[in-house]
């Protein structure tokens, strides 16, 4: 729990990197960016909310950037983006817990792993809604599906 | 020289013997357990392989177990497929204190275990309230003062609120399991009396492969809810689910099973519940929630009467309405921030939680709603961060967290004086390798930093600025602040500096699984890669700092405080507990609680809602949750 939970809305270096040092709007793609920051648009005790131009998206191509939580296991079809690097693999340690605003990215191919203090750019197609896992139960509100995977660094 | 080879002879024969076989035998409670009389616990024997029943004797002080204990135990022949048997009785109480030599046997292998089930004699208490400074280390009280209370010429100029307690002990933190103990296995043996496992909450750990079906034993929140009119408050700054908080009264092998623990705390039904941890109280179709069911979990304690209040405000305004017995504060989807972040550098989640109380609005919130009962309570509160502070290495904050929970200590601590009929304990549950080693001088000359710590008469004294009204020093960023290192360590890029942009994050994994420093504070000014001593790699690799051994202080005041002197054994806690409320005397009233918690008629949505509520919990079997809204 501790190092995703001190991780949560803290800017690191790394994560400034990932944020400035990259051009805005990719040029092989007409993908809309998407900020970690403009997901939601309130941080409620009961609750967040999904913000308008996360909504607007909903079903579209989308580009967030973002750091790649350690696997669930090695073989799960989806990886967890996080806002900033994390460290500790929930599954792997009851110490551990998701920050609430994670991103449930489904990769277009399945597999690909890397160091997760390497920022990286997720395109794909945006889904709003609670959804189950079939395989790991994992519950999910906000997924990339069909997702290109790209190093920034 | 015959003797001894007799004795090689018969220890290698021992081993071929039992080398078939996945697992030694054990019996729960194990040996050396000290029970409260008339508290329950669920009794089970695992043999080390598949046994005939025939065969199979238990007795307690020589009388079969079914006629000592009122009720046979069930035979598990095959348990789990493990290829071994056990026996399990559910929900035993023992009515007569005394020692009592447990034996079982399935012919082949015998095991002895002995319980020291202890009455407790007349209250002296009318409150108890236990603080828990979670993973406070000996070096965060030291500093703690330093920067609280100032020091010159080697003498403080004041006392943090539990230094100035008049009963104090060495409190021995380990487990049935191992040396080390996580905050779970070690907060249960305050609750409970009993030693558990890491990771283990409200019960031991057998063989079984469901986290629900362990031996359980009871909490002190069931046995209060069960035997008396007493309130219960539960206070955490981190999730409410988080070890400490649940092991008040939770009961599963893993700590982890938040979702399941939420549930458990509702049907335990604590009078007052505040911290974080929201995220586990929403139904899944709820953005933010961490639970896989729609059940809305805050409408369930609504119904049943709770005052739900989710920032700093609303809990004083339900506090202060003398009507409110019941309440239930979440401020945080997950654990809150801490003082610093808060007070001062407003980094960690403090712009998206604005309202958030801190560990004193909650202590003197939780002390205002319980003291209505004339009955009295029992009141835990931790202070949760200082251990979530210094598992990252983060000094600065777990400090200023040890200074916050001095100040919650001072409220109850006031309240306690009005009338002196409540105990006021105040604990670690384990300690960190933490230690003072000097300061750091920013005007030392050269660009490393390591060349500017000073130590014996080099180390002098910080300048860090006084306190404020809080007890705060207002600035952590001073020229001159203390050093202060952890001995057990991953790899790491130590700074020599307060992480002013939020808390620290040491190591990270890398695509290969190991753990690495975090790259992200390689750059800055003097930083040097500390090569780490835990494990890198494999299922405890450690991106953090690790637990230690080192013994606990407690220390305490009021009513039955006196119990606690010299060396105790974290078990001692709960005895002492439960000795200064009289809860083995049979003077507090049994009181069945299960009628008026009946009282609403339910529909159940989720048949596994009624999960982790059997045996040694006293919630009502019947009941099951539903969905409100």
């Amino acid at each position: 729990m501790v190092s995703i939970f001190m991780l949560w809305g803290v800017t690191l270096p790394g994560l400034s990197y990932a944020q400035n040092g990259v051009p805005s709007n990719p040029k092989e793609s007409t993908a809309t960016e998407l900020r970690f920051d403009e997901l939601y648009s309130k941080y409620g005790v009961l609750g967040l909310e999904l913000s308008s131009k996360a909504k607007s998206l909903a079903g579209k191509s989308i580009r967030v950037m973002g750091y790649m939580a350690p696997p669930l296991k090695a073989e799960a079809a989806f990886f967890v983006l996080m806002r900033a690097p994390a460290s500790v693999c929930p599954f792997c340690s009851t110490d551990a817990d998701w920050p609430v605003d994670i991103i449930v990215v489904y990769p277009r191919q399945p597999g690909q792993s890397l160091h997760s203090a390497t920022p990286m750019a997720i395109t794909g197609r945006l889904e709003l809604g609670s959804k189950i896992d079939r395989e790991t139960g994992f519950v999910s509100q906000v997924r990339i599906v069909d997702a290109e995977l790209e190093k920034l660094r | 020289m015959k003797r001894s080879l007799f004795a090689l002879t018969s220890t290698l024969l021992s081993a071929l013997l039992f080398s078939t076989s996945a697992f030694a035998g054990a019996v729960f409670p194990v040996d050396r357990a000290a029970i409260l009389v008339g508290s329950k616990f669920d009794f089970k024997v695992e043999f080390d392989e598949i046994s005939d029943p025939s065969n199979v004797k238990v007795t307690v002080n020589g009388v079969d177990h079914a006629k000592a204990l009122g009720k046979p135990a069930t035979f598990i022949e095959n348990e789990d497929q493990l290829k071994a048997s056990s026996l399990m009785l559910r929900d035993v109480v023992i009515a007569k204190p005394g020692r009592y030599e447990i034996v079982a046997s399935n012919g082949k292998q015998s095991m002895t275990v002995n319980w020291d089930v202890y009455d407790t004699g007349p209250r002296k208490a009318k409150n108890v309230i236990l603080f828990i400074g979670d993973g406070m280390s000996i070096a965060n009280r030291t500093a703690a003062r330093m920067l609280s209370k100032g020091i010159k010429e080697g003498k403080y100029f004041g006392k943090l609120a539990f230094d100035d307690m008049p009963h104090m002990a060495l409190v021995g933190t380990s487990g049935v399991d191992s040396v080390i103990t996580d905050s779970a296995n070690s907060m249960h043996a305050y609750t409970t009396g009993h030693k558990s496992s890491v990771n283990a909450l409200g019960v031991y750990v057998g063989r079984g492969k469901d986290n629900l079906t362990h031996p359980k034993v009871e909490t002190i929140t069931e046995i209060l809810k069960r035997k008396t009119k007493m309130s219960v408050g539960i206070v955490s700054d981190a999730e409410i689910q988080d070890a400490t908080p649940a092991a008040m009264f939770a009961h599963t092998r893993r700590r982890s099973d938040k979702e399941i623990i939420t549930e458990q705390l509702f049907f335990v039904q604590p009078d007052v519940i505040l911290g974080g941890g929201s995220a586990y109280f929403l139904p899944s179709t709820t953005p933010g929630s961490k639970r896989k069911d729609t059940n809305n979990m805050v409408g369930l304690f609504r119904a049943d009467g709770y005052a739900v209040a989710t920032t700093k405000e609303e809990m004083k305004t339900v506090a202060a309405n003398s009507g409110a017995k019941r309440l239930l504060g979440l401020f945080h989807p997950e654990n809150m921030d801490g003082s610093l972040d808060r007070f001062y550098l407003k980094k960690g989640t403090v712009d998206k939680y604005p309202n958030q109380p801190d560990l004193t609005d909650m202590t003197r919130a939780a002390i205002e709603v319980l003291s209505r009962n004339k009955e009295g309570f029992v009141l835990m509160v931790e202070a949760g961060l200082i251990d979530k502070f210094n598992h990252p290495l983060d000094w600065e904050r777990s400090v200023y967290d040890t200074i916050m929970l001095s100040n919650a200590v001072q409220i109850a601590k006031d309240f306690a004086a009005k009338n002196n009929d409540t105990l006021v304990i105040v604990t670690p549950d384990h300690t960190h390798g933490l230690s003072i080693v000097g300061t750091v001088d920013d005007s030392k000359p050269g660009t490393d930093m390591r060349d500017k710590v000073g130590v014996y008469e080099q180390a002098g004294y910080p300048n860090y600025p006084p306190a404020d009204a809080n007890g705060y020093p207002p600035s952590v960023d001073v020229s001159k602040r203390l050093a202060m290192f952890y001995g057990n360590t991953p790899d790491y890029y130590e700074t020599f500096k307060p992480k002013l942009d939020g808390p620290f994050v040491p190591a990270l994994k890398d695509e290969k699984g190991n753990i690495v420093a975090n790259p992200a504070y390689k750059d800055v000014p003097g930083a040097i890669l500390r090569t780490g001593n835990l494990p890198g790699i494999g299922t405890r690799a450690a991106d953090q700092g690790t637990h230690t051994a080192d013994d606990g202080v407690l220390t305490a005041i009021g009513p039955g405080s006196e119990q606690f002197k010299g060396f105790i054994d974290n078990t001692e806690v709960f005895r002492a507990m439960v000795t200064s409320l009289g809860l083995g005397s049979g003077q507090n009233k049994v009181h069945d609680r299960t009628a008026s918690a009946l009282k609403t008629p339910v529909k159940p949505v989720a048949p596994s809602m009624t999960r982790g509520t059997q045996a040694a919990t006293n919630a009502p079997k019947t009941r099951e949750l539903v969905k409100t809204n």
